[in-house]
């Protein structure tokens, strides 16, 4: 189906999928660029929003009261992690710190396969975005195109707390040099278990608005989790604006692919990763200094 | 005297014959007896006899529990665990289906053992193998993929171990991929394509326009290629084209933007697991569907269930066992009561599956008395006609593959329903032989026994 028609189709498809894998990676992003934890229960972060607002949808019926029960609800769990378990690694070779949340993730995972089961479950869109939009080149789904402005208005949030307040500020600097951050007499740990909760709130902010499109399951982030990681990679470790911009690349990538042939859609996702590894190896915006 | 000597004569000679076949025969019989002993002392095989050996014998299922096709596996476990019990406590329907088996198989209480394969071939072997070494299984089941599926006949055939497939829907597991240690009970897509086809081109009529979505491996190409073959040969169906998608894909958008722009007026949609769930929610999501009429030739347990019988009415599939069969089976009957006591649901197709393949391995051991896989395997290559919770059925001798019924189903409109979960109406249920290829025309090769 090589035509003009379906080119901007799949190039829009793959806008809608590059924002979503943008505001997961930020939140995997910013965790690695200030803790240097690289945390490999992002995934399963993603998916216990998704369940979290699921199951606050099941009790109120409000979509709204969903997304904000799965963000919270991730956010505390990423705070009370990062204080019993994760600030324990800091200190520790890569390796642990990679086990110990590979660990968690099988933990999140299973807990909520035990309790739920492995069925899919959906979490409808409000009723307003229900339904297809006629955009004159090709209709969409109307919630798909509504999540394009709820993950734009949730990366300028992130962005706004980011580069325009006190508490971004540190953070920056935190990934920039923590120690030297904490030389100037600011509570880095505190800092550190912040980081954590905004960027494990990322995830399950993603997972529970992503829910209405691919109902959710237990194993649902595993593969965003390979994507995000790849984004991450292309865009810089540690870069905020190298995770919007690698998310969508990624996107744009898996859905032009697509066009052509679906088959190698994540080969050439991976093909443009070694080439951004082998021509910059710090990614697009990453620099040597956060590594 | 010359009586009396030739009566003592007579008498000796006599005893001297008796005598010499004595002596012949005592150094004659004991290589008689030695010959018929070597023959009865077959040579130690596989597992065999070291895993029959102790009070309990071992099965080992390497199931997906996680990934795409968990849903599906954990329902399968349920079948297989269902049948062990009933075969170590000697229930009625399994008495019905394997009337040698009492309270055990041949003396022995069977145990099964399962872990997770996450429906990965590398990772179902590895299962096997450690079930091999620690318990010395004597059967392997499992799939829920046909990769897996594939990669276990190879295993069983080379550790000469008798598998018996899970949910396995690829026209490789018993065609070329076949072997004289691998067993398939459940249906496949030359099996769905023969059955269904017909009722599509009389309901849909001829020279119609269908996209195809396809998983990324062996059971999705097979399955569309003998789907297509029908269509395009007996309909004249055109494939307008057909989207592959790796198992575990979570977002279709890209494959459905391009069957909205293929011109297809159908979608058969190959995608199993929770890829089939996530599929059809999106094509209703894109609006694709009701527009395109949606086929589900291989159907997937919990599909309704998941996607909710809004998608799936109208929805033509076919399948190997739906639970309303119980009004014309009493065996099925009493099969989905069983179930339904036990774990507080009716049984899908997969744990019908698992019951059955271990009632009819139940039935070949018992009959044949004993756990030597070369004399299980003859056991099933006599090609008995045996009963199932469908009917009758039997194993071809030439691929081993059961020649069974395929159920054919429509979703039903949700006002329809008589229960929560009365999702599929029975359309037919289709007689498997004229559905099924000549036995060598996939290229299937068994190998030896030894």
């Amino acid at each position: 189906m090589i035509n003009w028609a379906n080119f901007i189709s799949q190039c829009f498809n793959g806008l809608v999928l590059g924002a979503l894998l943008a505001l997961i990676s930020s939140g995997l992003t910013i965790i690695y660029g200030t803790l240097g934890v690289l945390n490999l229960a992002h995934g399963a972060m993603f998916m216990l929003g998704g369940y979290a607002g699921w199951l606050a949808y099941t009790y109120t019926d409000s979509f709204l009261a969903a997304v904000v029960a799965g963000s919270l609800f991730v956010m505390i769990v990423g705070v009370v992690i990062e204080r019993l378990i994760i600030r324990h690694f800091y200190a520790r070779p890569q390796e642990d710190q990679l086990l110990v949340t590979f660990g968690l993730g099988i933990v999140f995972v299973e807990t909520v396969r035990f309790f739920f089961g492995s069925l899919s479950r959906t979490v409808p869109p409000p009723a307003s975005l229900v339904g297809i939009t006629h955009l004159g080149f090709m209709v969409y789904p109307t919630y798909r195109l509504a999540l394009l402005g709820i993950v734009a208005v949730a990366l300028l949030l992130l962005y706004f707390v980011l580069y325009r307040t006190r508490i971004g500020m540190i953070v920056r600097a935190g990934i920039e040099d923590s120690a030297m951050v904490d030389s100037l007499g600011i509570d880095v740990y505190k800092i550190f278990m912040l980081v954590f909760g905004i960027g494990a709130m990322a995830a399950g902010f993603a997972g529970i608005v992503n829910a209405p499109v691919v109902s959710i399951a237990p194993d649902v982030g595993e593969a965003i989790l390979v994507q995000t990681f790849v984004v991450v990679v292309i865009g810089g470790v540690g870069s905020f604006p190298g995770a919007i911009i690698g998310g969508l690349i990624a996107g744009e990538i898996i859905s032009i692919t697509s066009m052509f042939n679906p088959g190698y859609s994540y080969i050439m996702l991976f093909v443009a990763m070694t080439l951004v590894l082998v021509l910059r190896p710090h990614g697009l915006l990453g620099t040597a200094a956060r590594e | 005297m010359p009586l009396d000597n030739q009566k003592h004569a007579t008498i000796s000679r006599r005893t001297l014959l008796h005598t010499g076949a004595g002596f012949l025969g005592s150094a004659v019989l004991p290589w008689f007896s030695l010959e018929a002993s070597a023959a009865d002392e077959k040579a130690a095989i596989g597992t065999w006899p070291a895993g029959s050996e102790g009070q309990t014998v071992y099965i080992g299922a390497a199931v997906p529990l996680t990934g795409a096709y968990a849903a599906q596996g954990a329902d399968e476990l349920k079948g297989w665990q269902l049948a062990v019990e009933h075969i170590n406590n000697g229930h009625d329907l399994m008495k019905a289906l394997a009337p040698k088996v009492d309270k055990g198989l041949l003396g022995k209480k069977v145990e099964l053992l399962s872990a997770d394969s996450a429906a990965k071939p590398n990772q179902g072997v590895e299962l096997e193998q450690n079930f091999i070494n620690q318990n010395k299984i004597i059967l392997m089941t499992g799939s829920t993929s046909s990769a897996v599926a594939v990669a276990l006949n190879k295993f069983a055939q080379r550790e000469k171990i008798l598998y018996v497939a899970g949910i396995s829907g690829s026209n490789d597991t018993t065609g070329k991929d076949c072997v004289r240690y691998g067993f398939r009970q459940n249906f496949y897509g030359q099996t769905a394509a023969n059955a269904i086809g017909p009722i599509l081109v009389k309901t849909y009529g001829k020279g119609k326009k269908a996209a195809f979505m396809t998983p990324d491996y062996t059971y999705g190409h097979t399955v569309t290629k003998s789907v297509n073959d029908y269509l395009t040969s007996q309909g004249g169906w055109e494939m307008v084209t057909d989207q592959v998608s790796p198992l575990g894909t979570q977002d279709f958008s890209q494959y459905l933007t391009n069957i909205a722009n293929s011109g297809a007026e159908f979608i058969v949609n190959v995608n199993w697991g929770r890829d089939a769930v996530l599929s059809i929610q999106q094509a209703k999501q894109f609006g694709l569907t009701p527009g395109m009429k949606m086929v589900v030739p291989y159907q997937i347990p919990f599909l309704a269930k998941e996607v909710g019988p809004e998608l799936t009415a109208g929805v033509f599939a076919a399948t190997d066992f739906w639970w309303t069969l119980q009004d014309k089976y009493p065996l099925a009957k009493q099969f989905v009561d069983a179930f339904q006591q036990k774990f507080g649901y009716r049984p899908e197709w997969g744990a019908e599956n698992a019951y059955i393949s271990f009632a009819h391995w139940a039935r070949m051991v018992s009959t044949a008395g004993s756990f030597y896989p070369p004399d299980v395997i003859k056991q099933y290559e006599k090609g008995e006609t045996i009963p199932s919770l469908v009917g009758d059925v039997h194993y071809r001798p030439e691929d081993h593959q059961c020649v069974r019924p395929v159920v054919l189903v429509q979703g039903k409109d949700p006002k329809d329903m008589k229960s929560d979960d009365d999702y599929w109406n029975v359309v037919e249920v289709v007689d498997g032989a004229p559905l099924m290829q000549k036995p060598d025309e996939f290229g299937c090769n068994l190998g030896s026994y030894t």
